[in-house]
């Protein structure tokens, strides 16, 4: 099932382009990657999904994103709840400065999710199993978590993410800071989120790209350059620069 | 004369400069390496140059006067003079050497002003030789010993090193110098005034003290109910609280408007004009404070019914908040400012609205430099002069009636010290008691303060 629709989506930075016409259709409950070159503009698709480009003043999207058939670019749309659906991670583990605790209660606080503490003590319970961190931290709920680990720190930023139960959680290269046991439990984590949520991951890493994911876009210079299942992304692309840039020719 | 040789020295120093490097480069030019860059080389000789100058200069400035002093008045010893009278003739003598002689010349002063002022000529001119031969002699030696193998960069980082090193201390021993000169007048100040009728008398009065007998000058009886700092400690953090209230608000909120709401065409036009505000002198706050907003507020209080002093607290304080406004503004927003970017992205990304993401992770995570520039704010408001001078009054009233007038430490000091004092006299020494306390007052707060911002560090960090 279709979950995000994109159609003839055009970015600008001020007067610079830097997407140009992007179609792509996501599946709902699968893992999608964004591959492509630094500055090929993967980050900056992902940011349209869930608005994060009107943070910054002189960016400009144009073109439609349904999502659940809706038109997240129409002036009707409600940012507020929109990124409660869309949940991020970043490239950089950006845990609040407060505690582990007040990490995750953050989200369902300010969307009122939780009636009472013990609702509230429930959520940050599930999110920290789900995003597998409680055996870690159930002890140090209330200190600061800007102390925990860079893995850990990331982690963290996934059950906050998953806190208020989005239908869709955007991956901005989450594993570029980590070392490669904190990548392989982020992967793991991934791979079990995708049951209950919609997974859009961009990174650097083919293997990666390769290990998580079931469909696949290939962007280069602001183009969609091709887009569709992983397998076939990767074993039988139907573009050369598709092909040049997996074997590692370029980028 | 001593310019002159000042001059020569310095231009002493840049040939030695361009003659080590010199000698570098022809070390390497004969394929050698060198242990450091050429500069160095020049530097090096450079400072041997420099040191044995400064040291020539320094025992000269400590031992000529002594000297001296000892070769004119050897001609008048054995003759019975006692010491005050030989430092007499000397003080005369050095007059007459300038000219500034006005009393009846002797036969015997004007001979030993000629003989001062031949030492002098022969004092100069002898350090003139014997610096010049020794820096020369120095940097000759120097110039000698570098080698391509010989450390250059070392010593002179080394120099380096103690001149940073002096220049802080030099500011470190001027706080340990105020430090004193408050310290022993303040102790005699409560040798004659005990230190509880100071801390907790409710009466301040120091003009009492002026008009006394001189006689009577050290009898403690005297002083009682004069220098009683309770009220005007109290006019000082009263008058500092106001102003508070008028700054903290302001100041943060139009800190948190200007880094996180205003475009950058706004800030870049309003941040300037917020910090004119800070270049205001507080002279000209002053008057603004005693002849537009004191007035007003009297007017504005009388309509209403209220009795309003011209004089009155509430002015003083209000106008120094307005002063106050651009320190909390300016830090807090640079402090906003440096909150990390993923922070704020990390929180609109779950959906939280603006001013959310200001209340619960911006501003906690500013807290820390937030709360620093509050305690700056209060002991420059606890520190403020001239606006209390002017705007305040001048009498100690113990009121917290904001509308009448009240007096605060620096006032009172500038009070005391205006125009004609005595030394050693109580009420002088009140101003030196008053300093004190200013002093530990502030060094409190800045110590909280340091505190404040080291525990919220740990926390968030």
């Amino acid at each position: 099932m279709i979950k995000i629709k994109a159609k003839n989506v055009d970015v600008f930075y001020g007067k610079k382009q830097a997407l140009y016409n992007i179609g792509l259709d996501i599946e709902e409950n699968q893992v999608t990657a964004l591959i492509g070159p630094s500055g090929c503009g993967k980050s900056t698709f992902l940011r349209c999904l869930n608005r994060m480009n009107d943070v910054i003043d002189i960016c400009s999207v144009k073109g439609e994103i349904l999502i659940n058939d809706f038109n997240i670019n129409d002036k009707s749309c409600d940012v507020v709840r929109l990124r409660e659906k869309i949940g991020m991670v970043f490239q950089k583990p950006n845990p609040f400065p407060k505690t582990v605790y007040e990490n995750i209660s953050y989200g369902p606080t300010i969307h009122g999710m939780a009636q009472s503490k013990q609702e509230m003590d429930e959520i940050v319970e599930t999110s920290l199993k789900k995003a597998a961190l409680w055996e870690e931290v159930k002890d140090r709920l209330h200190e600061a978590g800007t102390g925990l680990s860079g893995g850990q720190q990331q982690r963290l930023c996934i059950a906050r993410a998953i806190s208020v139960r989005p239908e869709v959680i955007l991956m901005d290269e989450p594993c570029s800071a980590l070392d490669p046991i904190a990548t392989a439990q982020i992967e793991e984590l991934i791979d079990e989120l995708k049951k209950e949520h919609t997974i859009i991951i961009v990174t650097h890493s083919m293997a990666q790209a390769a290990r998580v994911s079931q469909n696949t876009g290939f962007f280069h210079l602001g183009h969609l350059i091709e887009h569709g299942s992983t397998d076939k992304i990767f074993k039988n692309p139907d573009n050369t620069k598709t092909q040049d840039y997996i074997t590692g020719r370029f980028g | 004369m001593n310019l002159i040789l000042f001059t020569f020295i310095v231009l002493l120093g840049f040939t030695s400069y361009y003659f080590g490097r010199k000698k570098a480069y022809t070390i390497q030019s004969s394929n050698k390496r060198l242990t450091a860059l050429p500069q160095f080389y020049g530097y090096y000789l450079a400072i041997w140059c420099a040191i044995p100058a400064f040291i020539i200069f320094s025992l000269w400035a400590i031992f000529e006067p002594t000297i001296v002093k000892l070769l004119v008045l050897s001609d008048y010893s054995n003759q019975g003079y006692l010491d005050d009278e030989l430092n007499l003739i000397y003080e005369k003598t050095k007059s007459l050497s300038r000219g500034q002689f006005t009393g009846e010349i002797t036969p015997f002063i004007e001979a030993s002003a000629e003989k001062y002022l031949s030492l002098r000529s022969i004092a100069q001119s002898s350090k003139a030789v014997i610096v010049l031969s020794i820096i020369i002699a120095s940097v000759a030696y120097a110039y000698k010993r570098i080698s391509s193998n010989s450390r250059t960069r070392e010593p002179v980082e080394k120099f380096l090193n103690a001149v940073l090193f002096t220049a802080s201390l030099a500011a470190i021993l001027t706080t340990v110098g105020i430090v004193f000169s408050l310290i022993f007048q303040t102790i005699d100040f409560f040798k004659v005034i005990p230190l509880f009728d100071f801390v907790f008398g409710t009466h301040w009065y120091p003009a009492k003290a002026f008009v006394r007998d001189s006689s009577e000058a050290l009898d403690p009886s005297m002083y009682s109910d004069t220098f009683g700092a309770v009220p005007i400690f109290a006019g000082t953090f009263f008058i500092a609280f106001i102003a508070m209230c008028v700054a903290i608000p302001i100041g943060l909120m139009s800190g948190i408007y200007l880094a996180e709401y205003a475009s950058s065409k706004v800030r870049q036009y309003a941040k300037p004009l917020i910090e004119i505000l800070a270049g205001i002198p507080t002279v000209v706050y002053g008057f603004f404070a005693a002849l537009t907003v004191g007035p007003f507020l009297k007017e504005l209080g009388t309509s209403m019914g209220l009795e309003v002093s011209a004089e009155s607290a509430l002015a003083a304080g209000g106008v120094m908040g307005i002063m106050i406004i651009p320190f909390i503004s300016s830090l807090s927003d640079d402090v906003i400012t440096s909150v990390p970017q993923s922070l704020r992205d990390g929180s609109y990304a779950m959906g939280a609205t603006k001013s959310e993401t200001i209340k619960r992770v911006i501003f906690p995570a500013a807290l820390p430099g937030i709360v620093g520039s509050i305690l700056l704010g209060v002991s420059r408001a606890i520190g403020e002069t001239m606006i209390v001078v002017m705007a305040s009054g001048l009498a100690a009233n113990l009121t917290l009636n904001p509308l009448e007038s009240t007096s605060t430490i620096t006032a009172q000091i500038v009070v005391i010290l205006i125009g004609d004092q005595a030394f050693g006299d109580p009420k002088t020494q009140a101003a030196f008691a008053l300093g004190m306390s200013l002093f530990l007052v502030t060094l409190c707060l800045n110590i909280v303060a340091l505190r404040v911002v080291k525990k919220y560090r740990e926390k968030y960090e």
